[in-house]
Order: structure tokens, then sequence, then C-alpha cells
């Protein structure tokens, strides 16, 4: 068990070392590149009242990046059953796409991983959500301290309307209640990490929603940076969006995976090929089958899939 | 060819006649209020003096000798009575359409919330001052007083405050809370930080429209403040008002003292609009964009 990696002077991580496409200007000396911070433990394994056990703990440091974990996961609305239990592994530092026809329970199953499901009246999900062997339902553990853990990117970009683009970005380290030191350098690395930092550095003063669709989502990508996540639940982050912006939210995925472990749903298939390392199908509340994104659209393993990727309906 | 998309007569005459139906209606509407702006400036700028403003109404009513005295006993009654009523109604107010919206929703104490502010919105004015009198001048035995007044004020404008704060919060998309509970925030920050700063023009135009009433109501001060001639400031004490003034006023046989009358409903008016002014500069200010 490595835990030596988590000592502050010992050599980073060995995918921090790997060739980043970084733009030139990332490497300002006195600004840590976002994807160039050393990944910690989780810190819901902290933030947690549970004392886990210790070999649960260790493992939980050991790691580089941090997994999710499916197990038997239902979500209903009142009575109606949406997500009819799912396992499925999210792998650390991946992308895992979510495809599927509409109405088959992908939003709402990755509403469940940050427990945003509960959010709306009459929604509650069962079985359990593992952030690194961690139950994220454990009546023990705070909300608001798994939110932070787990960001969420929505369909349609939000930034706040009464804040500034910088406001924006240190929206979450000033709701989060702890309080927020070294905000210009943090906003700076999220905005850089989110590709967004040439576009906006000499406007972070005006207003957020005054940017273009595109940019309004790199903004909110920013924000959920900024608060350091483990791991970022996108929702149709770019249906909302133009080709070109989606191009470039989907270079952002392929930079941000490095540092972050990523579930996106999307309706879009060629975007699944195109950022996914892994897809997995789901149909009528069900997991159908997952797999490498490769495998998923060559050569799939349940006839439904293939049908559904070979566009016979949906 | 082009008879195929041309506009038929008849359908044509149809838009016309809605059109000038809906353009009548406006401006029946529009009607009364040029008329009362107006009689107000016609009456009641005559009566408008440096002195109007800053001397007390002597009570004298009859003698032709001596002066009547301006309003200023009622002009600072009025600010004091709807600030204190103001600060005890509008934070119940917000508190409770922010605990309707973002707390209680489909609950079936919100429901049984909601029906109540709307039957406290329906209620006569004249009943709130009935009931503080009762609870709070009969039921101590003690006599009229300022802040009785406030308090009955207070009553009429909280459902006003309430009703028109929950619909300016449910017009706040959810999308906004949820990206915002999405970052890790505790939901009080997210209603104090997000909500509250996005909803404020319109919570703002709710308030202004509650103060607005309140400031022009007779009914409820007139046996809970009482009527007075002196400028005061003790919330205790008896304090004169502008529609109490008003209502002495108009009803006197002495030319000047209703046209007094008029200089004081002019006054409201114009105090109400500078209010109205002021808050929406504010709001613009602190919201961007």
């Amino acid at each position: 068990m490595n835990v030596d990696g988590h000592t502050p002077d010992t050599a980073p991580a060995p995918h921090t070392t790997d060739a980043l496409s970084l733009p030139p200007a990332t490497h300002t000396p006195e600004i840590v590149p976002y994807d160039m911070l050393e990944p910690k433990p989780s810190r819901l394994s902290r933030i947690s009242q549970t004392d886990p056990a210790p070999d649960k703990r260790m493992s939980a440091h050991a790691k580089v990046g941090h997994g999710v974990k499916l197990e038997k996961l239902r979500a209903f609305y009142g009575e109606v059953e949406q997500v009819k239990g799912i396992d499925l592994d999210f792998r650390a530092n991946e992308v895992t796409a979510i495809i599927g026809p509409s109405g088959c329970g992908k939003s709402t199953m990755v509403r469940c991983i940050n427990r945003m499901h509960e959010e709306i009246p009459g929604a509650r999900a069962e079985g359990r959500v593992l952030l690194d062997e961690l139950d994220i339902y454990d009546p023990a553990i705070d909300v608001v301290a798994v939110r932070r853990a787990i960001g969420m990117v929505f369909q349609k970009p939000n930034p706040f309307p009464t804040m500034s683009v910088f406001d924006n970005v240190a929206a979450g380290l000033r709701l989060s209640s702890r309080k927020p030191s070294d905000l210009q350098h943090k906003v700076e690395s999220a905005l850089r990490g989110a590709g967004l930092w040439e576009e906006v550095k000499d406007r972070l003063g005006e207003a957020g929603a005054g940017l273009s669709g595109g940019q309004q989502q790199r903004l909110c990508i920013a924000r959920s940076l900024a608060v350091e996540p483990e791991v970022i639940l996108m929702d149709e982050p770019c249906s909302a969006l133009d080709p070109i912006a989606t191009l470039k939210i989907e270079e952002l995925i392929d930079q941000l995976k490095v540092r972050v472990t990523i579930v996106i749903v999307t309706h879009n298939m060629q975007q699944a090929a195109r950022v996914a390392d892994r897809t997995a199908f789901m149909l009528g509340g069900e997991l159908v089958e997952v797999g490498p994104t490769q495998e998923i659209f060559t050569n799939p393993g349940d006839p439904r899939t293939e049908e559904y990727v070979t566009g016979k309906f949906g | 060819m082009l008879e195929r998309f041309a506009v038929s007569p008849k359908r044509r005459r149809r838009d016309r006649l809605a059109r000038s139906a809906i353009l009548a209606a406006t401006a029946i509407a529009l009607i009364p209020l040029a008329l009362i702006v107006y009689y107000l400036l016609s009456k009641g700028l005559g009566s408008w003096s440096w002195s109007f403003f800053t001397t007390d109404p002597t009570g004298n009513t009859f003698f032709a000798s001596s002066s009547i005295g301006g309003i200023k006993s009622a002009i600072l009654g009025t600010i004091e009575i709807v600030a204190v009523a103001s600060a005890l109604s509008i934070p119940i107010g917000i508190g409770v359409a922010v605990w309707l919206v973002e707390y209680g929703r489909d609950s079936r104490f919100a429901h049984t919330v909601r029906f109540f502010v709307d039957v406290l919105t329906g209620v006569p004015s004249i009943m709130f001052g009935l009931f503080v009198y009762i609870v709070l001048i009969i039921g101590t035995g003690s006599t009229y007083a300022a802040y009785k007044g406030s308090f009955a004020l207070a009553l009429l404008m909280l459902p006003v405050v309430t009703r028109s704060a929950e619909v300016v919060l449910l017009l706040i998309p959810g999308a906004l809370r949820e990206s915002a509970l999405a970052l890790g925030a505790p939901r009080w920050r997210v209603i104090f930080k997000i909500v509250l700063p996005t909803a404020l023009p319109g919570l703002v135009t709710g308030v202004l429209l509650a103060i607005a009433r309140a400031a022009g109501e007779t009914a409820p001060l007139l046996f809970t403040a009482g009527a007075t001639l002196k400028t005061g400031f003790g919330l205790s004490g008896f304090m004169n008002s502008l529609p109490i003034q008003i209502y002495t006023d108009v009803t006197s046989a002495t030319t000047s003292v209703v046209n007094r009358a008029w200089g004081a409903a002019l006054t409201l008016v114009a105090m109400i609009l500078l209010l109205n002014l002021f808050a929406r500069m504010v709001a613009r200010r602190s919201s961007l964009g």
C-alpha cells in the first residue's frame, strides 16, 4: 500500500508527469495550473463524521484518483421507479458516458451520485453509492460535503445572474462554509482549467451572463472545478451549445480526466464515442451493458445496444 | 399568385375591431388616473409653501386672523409609523415567503399558511385597526399610541409582502438553486447569496406596494395611533399622520383647511413616488447587468 504517495515532498503521481497539452500561458510561474495540483485523498473521508475502518481509510489514501461505484441503485419519483437497480463502476480518472433513449433514467441515475435527486419533492433513492468505498448515502454523511466532492455541470449553462465572471467562479468557495483563502489564485487556476482564462482575463468584473453560451458553460465548469471536486457529473453539458463550443468542451473533458473522474450523460452518440473511455447503455431504468466505448459501438454484447447505437430506435 | 397569401377583409376587420377595443380599455383605465393626478396638482400645489412643511397644524379652523399651520407632524408621523410597520412586516413577510417556496413547498402546512395569507390579504383594513384596538387598547386598558398604529399597519402589510415575495421567489429558476446546491453550498447560503439577490428587484417592487398601501391607510390608524397636532417622536404617545390629517381636514367648513387636505394628499403621493424612485435605483445598482 503506497501511503507515501501523499506526503507532500514525494514525486507527483505518475499521471501528472504525462505530457499535458496545456496552452503555454498556463505556465505563469506563480500560478499552479489546475491539473498540476497534486491529487489528494477523498475529502469526504475526512469530512465524514463516521470513522471508517482503518483499512478503508488507507485504501482511500492510496488511490490516485477517485472512483464511484453504484450498488443496486434504485431511484423513485413518488411511487414511480425511474432507476431500477443499477450496479455500475465509474473508474478513477476515466470518462464514462451514459447513453440511452429519453426517459431511460440516465439523468436521474447521475443525479443520485451527488444526492441532487433527493432535492426534488417526493424523490428518493435506495441502494448504495460508494465514493472510494465510502457510502455517500450513509446517514452520518453530510450531503453538503458530498456535493463538494462530486461536482455537477448541468444541461443549460446557468451562471449566477447577479454575479460577475470572477464571482461566479468564486461562488463555490464563498458559498461553502469555510473561509476562502487565496481566492484570486484559485479562481484563475479554475478558469485556466476550464480553458476560459485567456478569453475572460480582461473582463473578470463583467456579468457572467454576458458571455457566449459556450463560454458560459465553460464558466460553469470552472465554477465546479474551483471547489476541487474529485468527480464531475455532466448532464448533457453540450446539448444547448453549437458544434464549435461543443468541441471545446470535449477537448476540455479530455484534459480534465487526469485530475477528476468524469461521468457524462449524452444524447449524442458521436460525443460518447469521442470523449468516453467507457460507455454504459441504459434502457427503461436498467443498465443494459457497460464496456470500453470502442466495444459498445462496434461489438456490443446485447442486441438492444446494437439496435440503439445503429439508430434503430431512440 | 399573391392572392393565396392575401389577408382576408373579414379577418382584417376583426383585427381592427379587437385592437381598438383594447386601446379603448386602456384609455378608459387611464382617465381616472389622469384626473386624480390633475386634481391633486391643481388643488394641492396651491397650499404648498415652506411653512406648510415646517409647521405643525395649530388646530385653529375658525379665525382667519391666525394661521391654521402646516402638516409637519403628519409627515413625520407617517414616516415613523410606516417605518416601524415596515421594519416589523418586511423581514417576517419575506421570511414566510422563503419558507413557503424553499421549504414548505407542497406540504399541507404550507397550503394552510397560503390560505390564511390569502384570507388576510382580503381583510378590510379597518379590521386590523379594530383588532389592535381590542387587543392593545381595550385589552391593556391603555390609550392610543404610535406603536399600536404601526402594529395595525404591519398586520396589513404582512400578507401583501408575503404574497408578492412568494410569487417573485417562485420565478427564480430551480436550475439556479440546483447549481448552487451542487457546488456544495448549504441551503441557507443558497437562499441568502443566490436566491434573494437574484430576486431583489422583484422583492423591492412587492415591498414598495405594501408600503404605499400602508402609508395611505386611514382606518387602521384612526383608533390606534390617534390624532394629534404636535410633532412627537415617542412611539408610545399619540402620533399624527397624513391620512388622519387629510381625514380631519377634508370635512372642515373652512376652505383653507380643506385646501390643506389637498396639499397633504399631494405630499403623500409625492413621498411614495420618491420612495419608489429611490428604491428602484438602489435595486438596480445592486444587481449586475
